[in-house]
């Protein structure tokens, strides 16, 4: 079976723009950050698939490489992220982003 | 090895350290062991021990009658810098072994007489425990002398000059909180030991100079200098020398430094014998001797030294007809013989000139001892008094000392009155005794050079007579002036056996140097250069009658109608205001304290307290320099730093505030917001990439 | 062999071990620390000892030396480099005799923070020898600066009432002077390309009127240091307020820094300046020693009369440096060490009798002889000493100084050792004064009547300076063996200078 790389870039395009938008629309903290997973997880559908494209050169293993990292950093950083968010839920008792405004200015 | 052979080898010079080891090791072994020995150990160590030096120096004698050039006793390296090389070492010649007999012999006598006196006076002041102190110090006298007399060299005479200085300055302060107000005898201490340094300050230069011009300050070296170099280098030499008559009139107690003689006195009458009296104070006239070859060379100064020496004579003389403290008569009297001596090597009689030193030494020992001896019965007197229950002074302080409470004390004290006779008699020259051979060879050599000095030294030898004549008159014949002076008792043999034998000395002292005989002028002609002086017996004659004139009218004015009780001096209606100038010692004291003293403390008082305080310290430093810099560091803060230091970095301050004023509107807090600008910016990126690099 | 281990850098960093060590020990045992601090300043002073067997006194050069680069300034060498030589080791034995003897003179009287207070000290000694042995002219600097630390704080906190002012003013006025010389010091390390101060002397070829601004800047700060009339203002202040160790040292070695470092750099670095201006010295030495005389006389505080004496012996030794002959330099050696002992064992005494009556006003006393004739008799040997009698320590060195420069070629005139005689009498006055004013006249004081007499503690505090004293006074041989090839050597290179001036 042999996709094109073009419908795969523009399924990771389209998964991208969801994740943008379930950032910007929507309230609920875990939403906001299953949307990032989203994002991140569109960016490595990418890279796989340039990794995939330029497969017999050595430089393809570079995309997987990657790939794999940007696993681990999303791990740890689901770590952190939910910690915060309990932190946060523990103070303000919601998990309602437009609670959470005392960085303002 | 025979005794006669050591004498022919001159091995005995090699003993001669131990002239000054001897009184070193007493005064250590009495001063460590002094308060368990009890006194009459420490008594008799500290004397054997100046005994021991007297035997010494007998034995130097004999060496030197076979070896009469004498030598030099090296002991150890001292100072050695570059071309200056000064060695402990002893001279053992003629004169310095002169002066060893001398002062070891009147020493050994005098510490005898002071462990009597010694054991009486402690008890009457009142702090027993002193008694090792003073025979500590006494023993420190002895071996700085012997230092002195022994130097080979400039600077280790200068040791003993300030030894024997410092000495004096420790015994006439014995008695330190006794004295006028309490403080007296300390001050006079002090001002012995500062007087002493002035002159001490003039030998100090002479060392300079002579070091100077000759590179060494070994005798030997200078001398033979002076005898090969000494005509192209008169300026210096005479420049040497004053500086050393500088040195010589404080030692010694000349015009202009005697003043401090008389306030020596308020040491302990042992102390008044040796020290001020017999040994010390002579150092002056044996330095000069020793130094010759110079002041052969240098006529000026030694003019200078006969007319310093023969003023001295005679206005010393004048003060004592004044006196009515028995020591202070004997101290002028003191004074004025010292004058004799000075006048005797001014003139280049440096054998007469020692020749009264040494007779000089045995009588006014014995008169100052007698008069300790007197001083003493009035005390027992006095105190004898005090234990029956009578109020002798009257509520006043009683003052032993002082003539006026004495009279009569020739039936109470027989030996006592015989030997001051004896030594009265002698220091005003009659014949046969010793004083009357030394003063005579003197007066004859001082006439053979210069009728000025001829002149004051016969006058003031006239006073002499006068005021011993008066002394014996007031203190031994009449009524006793006082209720002390009635029950006075004579003193134990301790005191009384060394008196007889200077008694004997001052007796037969004359024979050292008899006319035709010579001894003293062959002995020292190994060192000196000599020249015999010839009998001259109208001098001779003409003294004497003048010494038994000025006796009559003492025995005019005391002794013909004695003094009676509290009454005035006779002498004072005779001369009025001289009498009050001669009591009042011519107010050369005052005389210095207003020219010298005062300003001095004055000046100190200012640079310290207005100069270096109030000026430099408060004013200048804390006013001009810190407060100079605190206003300015403050018109740095307020005017400077506030304004425009401050006004700028405040201005920065204020725009950013104005500035972040506006910009805080888009800081909404809501994560939202931050991403959407996020996207915004991206896209911002990615347009510029995709459109703009075509 | 240059080895970093030589015994120099023992001698100067030893003291250090005694402060780890008191560091560690609690503030409650104040016995434990005292000992500690005595024992190893009496072990510095052993180690100095060992030094001195092994140092060759007929060898004129610097011995045992260490020589280590460490590290750069511009491109310029600083070396971490420390000699001793016939200048420096007298000065050497007397600080480390003096630290040990010190810290005992205040066993009872430092009560409160004895454990900084031994630590302070000890860090003193560091910064003391380090002073004298070191040849670098930035080491030298460093060591020089860092004595001023803890004498600051001994005054400041173990003081007199007015302790703060002392220690500042004490702190600042030598900072004064230490400015000027340290931009000498740059100056001549960047121009020379190097701060070694043996090789900058072999270089001389410093031109002459380079050489007085030099001179200038270098005396300054020695001058405040030593400290020469007008710049004594701060010796009294610090004198009184400091604490009795505080001054036996201050007095005794600090001072001293000012006088070496005019023998060890300012003359032979520029010896045509300095033969240039000794007459100049010569003056306000002289002065020094009259002021400082008459100044003393008209104290009524014992301690301060004391303090001033300092100007007036210091102007003797600064009168004999600048002699620049034999004899004055020798003299001016030894005087330096005479008046280490001697001022150092009268501040010993004037503390201990500030111990028992916490009165320094001499009208309070007298008498005390009565009461206290082992005090007494010790107080009247250092007196002496201190006044120059002959047979004590103080005549030997006086007399060599006026001896040398009486004759002195480069002082040029005899009039100035002919005044500084005079301040013998003056001498006599103030010291024979304040002896009356303590010991002498009645006891009629009802608090002096029940004065103690000196513990064994205090009688071996004073007894070796007294045993030097005379040792000194009657046999000064050894002492001048050490100093003389050096000296000599000096003096050999001084006048070929000389001639050049002249």
């Amino acid at each position: 079976m042999n996709i094109a790389t073009d419908y795969i870039l523009a399924l990771s395009g389209v998964l991208f723009v969801i994740g943008v938008l379930g950032v910007l629309v929507r309230r609920n903290a875990i939403v906001i950050f299953m949307s990032i997973e989203l994002m991140l997880n569109s960016a490595n559908l990418a890279l796989i698939a340039f990794a995939r494209a330029m497969a017999p050169a050595a430089e393809a293993l570079r995309g997987h490489v990657l790939v794999f990292f940007v696993i681990a950093v999303a791990a740890a950083e689901v770590a952190v992220g939910l910690a915060l968010i309990v932190a946060i839920f523990r103070t303000k008792h919601s998990i309602d982003v437009d609670q959470v405004s005392s960085l303002q200015g | 090895m025979s005794f006669s052979e050591v004498l022919q080898g001159g091995s005995l010079f090699a003993y001669a350290p131990l002239i000054i080891a001897f009184p070193l090791l007493g005064l250590l072994i009495n001063m460590i062991f002094g308060r368990r020995l009890g006194e009459r150990a420490v008594g008799i160590i500290a004397s054997s021990a100046v005994g021991l030096s007297f035997v010494i120096a007998i034995l130097q004698f004999f060496a030197l009658s076979t070896h009469p050039e004498g030598t030099s006793v090296p002991i150890a390296d001292w100072i050695t810098i570059g071309q200056l090389a000064v060695p402990w070492s002893l001279k053992v010649d003629t004169l310095s072994v002169t002066m060893m007999l001398m002062v070891t012999g009147v020493s050994a006598l005098i510490h005898v007489y002071a462990i009597g006196y010694m054991h009486e006076d402690v008890r009457f002041q009142g702090d027993p425990g002193r008694f090792t102190r003073f025979f500590v110090f006494f023993n420190l006298f002895v071996a700085t002398m012997m230092v002195l007399v022994t130097a080979d060299n400039f600077l280790m005479m200068f040791v003993g000059w300030e030894g024997v200085g410092l000495c004096s300055y420790l015994l006439i302060g014995f008695w330190f909180e006794k004295g006028e107000d309490g403080i007296g005898n300390a001050i006079a201490g002090k001002k012995a030991f500062i007087t002493n340094r002035i002159g001490d300050f003039g030998f100090l230069i002479a060392m300079f100079l002579i070091f100077g011009a000759v590179g060494s300050l070994q005798f030997a070296d200078v001398f033979h200098w002076a005898h090969e170099h000494g005509l192209e280098n008169v300026d210096v030499i005479t420049a040497i020398t004053l500086f050393l008559l500088l040195g010589a009139t404080g030692k010694s107690a000349q015009i202009p430094l005697f003043v401090w003689l008389p306030d020596a006195m308020a040491g302990p009458t042992p102390v008044s014998a040796l020290i001020h009296a017999a040994t010390m104070v002579t150092a002056g006239i044996y330095m000069i001797a020793r130094n010759q070859a110079l002041y052969d060379v240098a006529g000026l100064s030694s003019n200078l030294v006969a007319l310093i020496g023969a003023a001295t004579a005679l206005f010393a003389a004048t003060i004592a007809v004044g006196q009515f403290d028995i020591k202070r008569v004997l101290a002028y009297s003191t004074i004025s013989q010292l004058g004799f001596m000075l006048a005797a090597v001014g003139v280049g009689a440096q054998v007469a000139g020692m020749f009264h030193l040494v007779t000089h030494a045995f009588f006014k020992a014995l008169l100052f001892l007698s008069a300790g001896s007197v001083i003493q019965g009035i005390e027992h007197g006095h105190h004898h008094l005090e234990h029956v229950g009578a109020n002798p002074g009257g509520g006043e302080a009683f003052d032993p000392n002082d003539m006026r409470n004495m009279g009569g004390l020739r039936s109470k004290m027989k030996i006592t009155f015989w030997v001051y006779l004896i030594g009265a008699l002698a220091l005003s020259g009659i014949f046969p005794l010793a004083g009357f051979w030394s003063k005579d060879e003197i007066l004859a050599d001082a006439n053979h050079e210069s009728i000025v000095i001829f002149l004051l030294l016969t006058v003031a030898a006239f006073f002499t007579a006068f005021y011993m004549g008066r002394q014996i008159l007031m203190v031994f014949f009449g009524q006793p002036r006082s209720e002390a002076a009635k029950h006075a008792p004579e003193n134990p043999p301790v005191m009384t056996v060394p008196l007889i034998l200077l008694a004997v000395g001052a007796i037969l002292g004359g024979v050292l140097n008899l006319p035709g005989m010579h001894t003293l002028t062959d002995w020292l002609e190994h060192t000196l250069h000599v020249h015999v002086t010839e009998f001259n017996p109208v001098v001779a004659g003409l003294s004497t009658l003048l010494a038994l004139l000025a006796i009559g009218i003492a025995w005019f004015v005391y002794g013909r109608q004695p003094m009676g009780k509290g009454s005035p001096d006779p002498l004072r209606r005779m001369l009025g205001p001289i009498f009050v100038g001669m009591e009042n010692k011519w107010w050369v004291d005052e005389l210095y304290q207003f020219l010298i003293v005062r300003p001095y403390i004055a000046l100190a008082d200012v640079l310290a307290d207005v100069i270096d305080w109030r000026f430099w310290h408060d004013w200048f430093h804390d006013t001009v320099l810190a407060r100079t810099f605190r206003e300015g560091t403050r018109w740095l803060n307020d005017a400077f730093d506030l304004r425009v230091i401050d006004g700028i970095a405040n201005g920065l301050g204020n725009l950013t505030q104005a500035i972040s004023g506006r910009m805080r509107f888009l800081q909404t807090g809501y994560v939202r917001n931050y991403a959407l600008s996020f996207l915004v910016g991206v896209l911002l990126v990615l347009s510029y990439f995709i459109f703009g690099s075509s | 062999m240059i080895s970093f281990t030589s015994i120099l850098t023992w001698v100067t960093f030893f003291p250090l071990l005694g402060v780890l060590v008191i560091l560690f020990i609690p503030r409650d045992r104040p016995n434990a620390i005292r000992w500690t601090a005595l024992i190893a300043s009496t072990a510095t002073f052993m180690i100095s000892l060992v030094m001195l067997s092994q140092f060759d006194g007929a060898d004129p050069g610097l011995q045992l030396a260490v020589r280590r680069p460490w590290f750069q300034l511009a491109g310029v060498e600083i070396e971490y480099s420390l000699g001793v030589d016939g200048l420096s080791i007298l000065l050497i034995l007397l600080t480390t005799l003096l630290t040990p003897i010190s810290i005992l003179s205040t066993w009872t009287a430092v009560e409160e923070r004895v454990k900084e207070f031994m630590a302070f000290f000890l860090l003193l000694e560091v910064g003391m020898v380090g002073v004298f042995v070191a040849l670098d002219l930035f080491l030298f600097y460093i060591f020089w600066e860092f004595t001023l630390v803890p004498m600051y704080f001994l005054i400041g906190i173990w003081g007199g009432p007015r302790r703060t002012y002392a220690a500042i003013k004490f702190f600042l006025y030598t900072m004064a002077g230490s400015i000027l010389m340290l931009l000498a010091i740059l100056w001549l390390g960047l121009r020379f390309e190097t701060f070694s101060v043996p090789d900058l002397i072999a270089q001389g070829n410093i031109p002459a009127d380079i050489q007085t601004w030099l001179f200038l800047a270098f005396a300054a700060a020695f001058a405040i240091k030593v400290p020469m009339w007008p710049l004594h203002s701060w010796l009294p202040d610090a004198h009184v307020e400091a604490p009795t160790a505080g001054s036996v040292i201050l007095a005794g070695v600090l001072l001293k820094m000012g006088t070496y470092g005019f023998l060890r750099f300012n003359i032979p670095l520029f010896p045509e300046a300095a033969a240039r201006y000794a007459p100049w010295m010569a003056v306000l030495a002289v002065i020094g020693i009259l002021y400082g005389a008459a100044v003393s006389y008209a104290q009524r505080d014992v301690k301060k009369l004391v303090a001033y004496s300092s100007v007036s012996h210091l102007g003797f030794v600064v009168l004999g440096l600048f002699a620049l002959n034999s004899q004055g330099i020798q003299g001016g050696i030894l005087q330096m060490v005479n008046h280490g002992l001697s001022t150092g064992a009268l501040f010993i005494i004037v503390g201990m009798i500030y111990e028992r009556r916490h009165t320094r006003e001499m009208d309070d006393f007298g008498g005390l002889w009565r009461v206290m004739p082992v005090y007494a008799a010790l107080t009247l040997v250092v007196t002496l000493s201190s006044m120059g009698l002959p047979g004590l320590n103080g005549f030997v060195g006086e007399f060599t100084i006026l001896l040398g420069s009486f004759g002195s070629e480069a002082i040029g005139s005899s009039w100035f050792a002919g005044l500084a005689a005079a301040g013998v009498i003056l001498a006599a006055i103030y010291l024979l004064f304040m002896f009356q004013k303590l010991f002498l006249g009645p006891l009629d004081k009802e608090e002096n009547k029940t004065l103690k007499d000196l513990n064994w503690r205090e009688v071996v505090t004073l007894v070796p300076l007294i045993l030097l004293i005379f040792w000194i006074g009657l046999y000064p041989r050894p002492f001048f063996n050490l100093i003389a090839p050096a000296v000599d050597k000096l003096v050999a290179t001084l006048q070929a200078a000389a001639f050049v001036v002249h």
